[in-house]
């Protein structure tokens, strides 16, 4: 009875501070400061079409690094807690699925892959980018989890790739501090033309590095809750 | 606009809620999400400005005259960031619940009042 | 026009939000945790953000949900199924 009263006082005083704030606020009518400079600046800087790439890849790249370690870190732990700790060798007490949806899903999950990767390599032209792709690949590893009964993936292979990614990452990132201007700078590669698939120096190659890291970390993450 | 930036206070407010008051470990983890979603929903709010259109500067747009036709670029950054470590830390706070659950076989938070050092 | 659709869907995110808290069942209440990520993911298309709603369709409405049922069927006592 306490705790139902203080969760309601709490709850009371969170609206009362959120409506102030709601009083309070003007809808903007125009950019200004760092956003203005970026909308400005960007295409003859770096050359991306979609501007929240060109901020999230170069102009805010660190704080990218910190959430794939992040998520790095997520999958990593996941792994540890529900690592198995002896071999429980219980039957196979899975029925396959039926033939229609085995046929379907072996018909959709190339073009789920392959959408995935065409989503990762035009973040730089049109909305999307390397978390959507690389959470697409992982639906699409999905969907084959839950309708073979035996899929598995091969773990050597997902760690392998997962871990080169990362460090190419890494790389790309100490090339630009090397060869241009700055940690992650983009500009190493020369911008190209504005709008054609290989422009925008390294972006499409940093998004695809992030890409696959995510995609693989997202597979291991629902394989890892997956096992019984 | 005001009108989603009030919807998203008020989805804030009902996770909070949802938050103290129930005792299964998964629903508070979907009350916490749902705090989540609320807040991301009101930083993108903040950036929008009546009339514009998204920031991609493709011809539609042009690239002389973009500073006075797109919305503000810089909280979308943000939350896209938001939503991925979003994902990454319910799924690590679900394998604690797992682990928990394999312990004790209960999903109540107040069976577990022993385990404070 | 775009005054109606974002108090359409706002009150459907509140209700669902409502619901998610309020049912019993858990995979109900998970299944709802992803309407509301759903019906977020066409708000940021109607406010000029269409980069984070691929984002919050792909991540918050299809994989979080998923990861939410599976814990769940991990956490349920497993019966004897003699199938």
């Amino acid at each position: 009875m306490i705790k139902r009263a203080f969760a309601f006082v709490v709850v009371a005083l969170l609206l009362v501070i959120f409506f102030k704030m709601l009083m309070l606020w003007q809808p903007h009518t125009d950019l200004s400061g760092v956003a203005r400079e970026y909308v400005a600046k960007e295409p003859n800087q770096l050359g991306a079409v979609n501007v929240v790439t060109a901020i999230v890849v170069t102009y805010r790249g660190l704080d990218t690094l910190g959430e794939v370690s992040v998520l790095f870190l997520a999958a990593t732990g996941v792994a540890l807690l529900l690592r198995r700790r002896e071999k429980k060798e219980k039957g196979m007490k899975r029925r396959p699925a039926s033939e229609f949806l085995n046929t379907g899903t072996n018909l959709l999950i190339p073009f789920i892959v392959m959408f995935g990767a065409y989503i990762f390599l035009n973040g730089h032209l049109s909305p999307g980018g390397g978390f959507q792709g690389g959470a697409v690949v992982a639906s699409g590893i999905l969907l084959s989890l839950l309708v073979f009964p035996r899929f598995s993936l091969n773990h050597a292979l997902m760690n392998w790739l997962e871990s080169l990614a990362g460090a190419s990452y890494v790389v790309v990132g100490i090339l630009g501090l090397v060869l241009a201007a700055g940690f992650l700078d983009n500009r190493f590669l020369p911008l190209g033309q504005y709008g054609a698939l290989l422009s925008a120096g390294a972006i499409p190659i940093i998004y695809t590095f992030i890409g696959l890291k995510v995609g693989t970390e997202l597979s291991g993450i629902l394989e890892n809750l997956k096992e019984e | 606009m005001i009108l989603i930036l009030g919807f998203a206070f008020v989805l804030m407010a009902i996770g909070f809620w949802g938050l103290l008051t129930r005792r299964n470990m998964i629903k508070m983890v979907i009350s916490l999400s749902i705090v989540d979603t609320g807040l991301e929903i009101g930083m993108i709010s903040i950036g929008y400005i009546k009339g514009r259109t998204a920031p991609i500067l493709d011809s539609a747009v042009g690239i002389a005259q973009a500073v006075h036709k797109v919305v503000d670029p810089v909280p979308q950054a943000l939350v896209l960031t938001a939503i991925v470590i979003g994902v990454a830390v319910n799924a690590l706070m679900l394998a604690f619940v797992i682990n928990l659950y394999q312990k004790k076989k209960s999903l109540d938070i107040s069976d577990y009042r022993d385990m404070k050092w | 026009m775009n005054e109606v659709l974002i108090i359409l869907l706002g009150v459907g995110m509140v209700v669902a939000a409502i619901a998610a808290i309020y049912f019993k069942n858990l995979v109900a209440a998970a299944v709802a945790g992803g309407i509301v990520s759903l019906f977020a993911s066409v708000v940021y298309l109607v406010l000029a953000a269409p980069d984070v709603a691929m984002t919050e369709a792909a991540i918050g409405a299809g994989l979080s949900t998923a990861i939410f049922l599976y814990a769940i069927k991990k956490t349920r006592e497993q019966e004897v199924e003699n199938d």
